[in-house]
């Protein structure tokens, strides 16, 4: 285990990754450029309503934006998500995410694979916020999906 | 004034949840021995269906489901034919629309409401706007989502077929004055239906002196069980009104041509086997809040509001929408804190409390915030659980409310 890793392992500093992708959301603006898939999460939830973007071009995942009003979890996790994966290839990004959802539900994960993404560990024990920790990982799985579904 | 200390005792949830402050009384309610004691005498007593038996247990349910119209009756000053139950306000307010789609309006008809709606008494408004060609104005609100009669009068007009809006709002609690605007909506020739789902569990409503045409609202929001609603209707109206669903129970007869004779209301709007349990349980709340009186719970719920807003108007970290209204639930956000955070940081120290839109997804356009923390009372809180509730809003911040996680 790295340096930075056993770092995460640090409940104030997972505290304190929250609270940063929350205060300064990284990939927080959207663009209108083209070659931008975008999924509006407004259906799974009345309360965060968010938006993101994502480049996905040949294999590479290369860009992903995001923007709306959400909560904490909401927020970080999904600036957490956007640093994780931007420069991953598809497979890299589906493994992370997998990877995620298996966290999230409270499974075995690799916590090397999701780096600051295990801040959202203790998620799963506050049921009703599990629909945040994924809004924007559940976007960005969308996107995926759909982008392999055009490829073939 | 009530004694809420006693009536405590008449809810076992307080026993059971000895630390619980629950402060979500607007979504719904909790429940009192008599109700649960009433709906399960059902299952271990008295199990049958209505209307529909020979025996005598079943007369038994018979007389518990339709006797309970004469107990709401009571309860709203109506007659009991007068008296529909569905399985929640939702299902009421679907009538009424479907109702008077159906039967009552015509192209180009305007239905004058509010943007402080609860979802339910908008949306099958909006279907009526797209199916029927009916068009939707809205009565300009106060900045606390209060109808003043001078705005009323400046919106309504000969257009104007019926006036839906809640006696009570859901979000802010302001207090509609209902009976002046069915006078002028009457004067008109509009009907005026009103949701009642937070005002009928919280004060003496009486509907022949308020006149209003329709009036819908929930059990569960009354300490009675959850899928039972109850619609009034003047009888002459329900009579004109085509019911949403057909089905058993509700039919006196018909053909394989297709033809259909209903019954009369009541029971022309209840196809199918009701909640039978439900409405008997019902029946057990009306009378259990009529016994303590609609009055002391509205004085003592009052007095118990005033108090808790006194002492969050002096926590700088919270921002206030409503205090000015004399009633309702407490609607606020610790400032710079997303109200579902805030409502986790409360949910940890014990205090339930709904956060977001509460359904009303357009009073943001009059709030000017888009999601709120909503602490809504009822006539068993406690000034003790006001200041455990005071204590925790003082100490919502953006680091707490991560800290949850931790």
């Amino acid at each position: 285990m790295n340096e930075k890793m056993s770092m995460l392992n640090d409940p104030a500093v997972l505290r304190e990754v929250i609270m940063d992708h929350y205060q300064y959301p990284r990939n927080h603006e959207l663009t209108k450029e083209e070659g931008y898939r975008s999924v509006h999460m407004a259906s799974d939830s009345c309360i965060d309503d968010i938006t993101v973007q994502s480049k996905i071009t040949g294999d590479i995942v290369e860009d992903i934006r995001f923007d709306g009003v959400a909560c904490t979890i909401a927020t970080a996790s999904t600036s957490i998500m956007t640093e994780l994966l931007i420069g991953k290839t598809k497979e890299e990004a589906d493994l992370i995410i997998a990877e995620y959802f298996r966290m999230i539900d409270h499974q075995d994960y690799d916590a090397d694979l999701l780096d600051e993404a295990v801040a959202m560990q203790n998620v799963y024990k506050q049921a009703n916020r599990i629909k945040c920790a994924t809004i924007g990982w559940n976007a960005m799985k969308q996107m995926l999906e759909e982008s392999e579904r055009q490829d073939v | 004034m009530i004694d809420v200390y006693k009536i405590r005792e008449d809810f076992p949830i307080f026993r059971n949840q000895p630390d619980l402050v629950y402060f979500d009384n607007g979504a719904t309610t909790l429940k009192p021995q008599c109700v649960i004691d009433a709906v399960s005498d059902f299952y271990l007593r008295h199990t049958s269906n209505v209307h529909r038996g020979d025996y005598p247990v079943a007369a038994v349910n018979d007389r518990l489901y339709d006797g309970t119209r004469a107990v709401i009756a009571r309860l709203l000053n109506c007659g009991e034919k007068e008296v529909v139950f569905t399985h929640n306000a939702t299902a009421s307010l679907n009538q009424v629309a479907y109702g008077l789609g159906k039967n009552f309006l015509k192209p180009g008809d305007v239905i004058l409401t509010t943007q402080a709606e609860h979802a339910s008494n908008l949306l099958p408004w909006y279907r009526l706007q797209k199916d029927y060609g009916i068009k939707i104005e809205y009565i300009p609100l106060d900045k606390e989502g209060n109808i003043t009669m001078e705005a009323f009068e400046k919106t309504m007009h000969k257009g104007v077929k019926a006036v839906v809006i809640a006696h009570v709002t859901n979000v802010l609690g302001s207090v509609q004055p209902v009976k002046e605007i069915a006078a002028a909506a009457h004067r008109y020739g509009a009907l005026v239906a009103v949701d009642g789902a937070q005002s009928v569990p919280h004060m003496k409503i009486d509907v022949k002196d308020l006149d209003v045409d329709f009036l819908s609202f929930s059990a569960h929001k009354m300490c009675g069980p959850g899928g039972v609603g109850v619609l009034y209707g003047k009888y002459s109206l329900l009579e004109k009104m085509e019911p949403v669903f057909m089905g058993g129970d509700m039919n006196a007869r018909f053909e394989s041509c297709g033809s259909v004779i209903l019954k009369n209301p009541p029971v022309k709007f209840e196809a199918g086997t009701p909640n039978i349990e439900g409405v008997i349980g019902l029946r057990a709340a009306a009378e259990y809040l009529m016994d303590i009186g609609l009055d002391n719970i509205h004085a003592y719920e009052k007095q118990l509001r005033s108090y808790f807003i006194e002492k969050m108007k002096k926590l700088d970290n919270i921002e206030i929408y409503n205090a000015d209204n004399v009633y309702g639930p407490v609607d606020f956000n610790a400032k710079g804190v997303f109200s579902q955070d805030a409502a986790g940081y409360l949910a940890s120290r014990n205090i339930a409390v709904r956060s977001g839109n509460h359904c009303a997804k357009i009073l943001h356009e009059v709030i000017g915030t888009d999601s709120t923390v909503r602490a809504s009372l009822y006539f068993y809180n406690t000034k003790e659980e006001v200041d455990l509730c005071v204590e925790a809003c003082r100490d919502i911040s953006v680091e707490n409310a991560i800290g949850i996680f931790f």
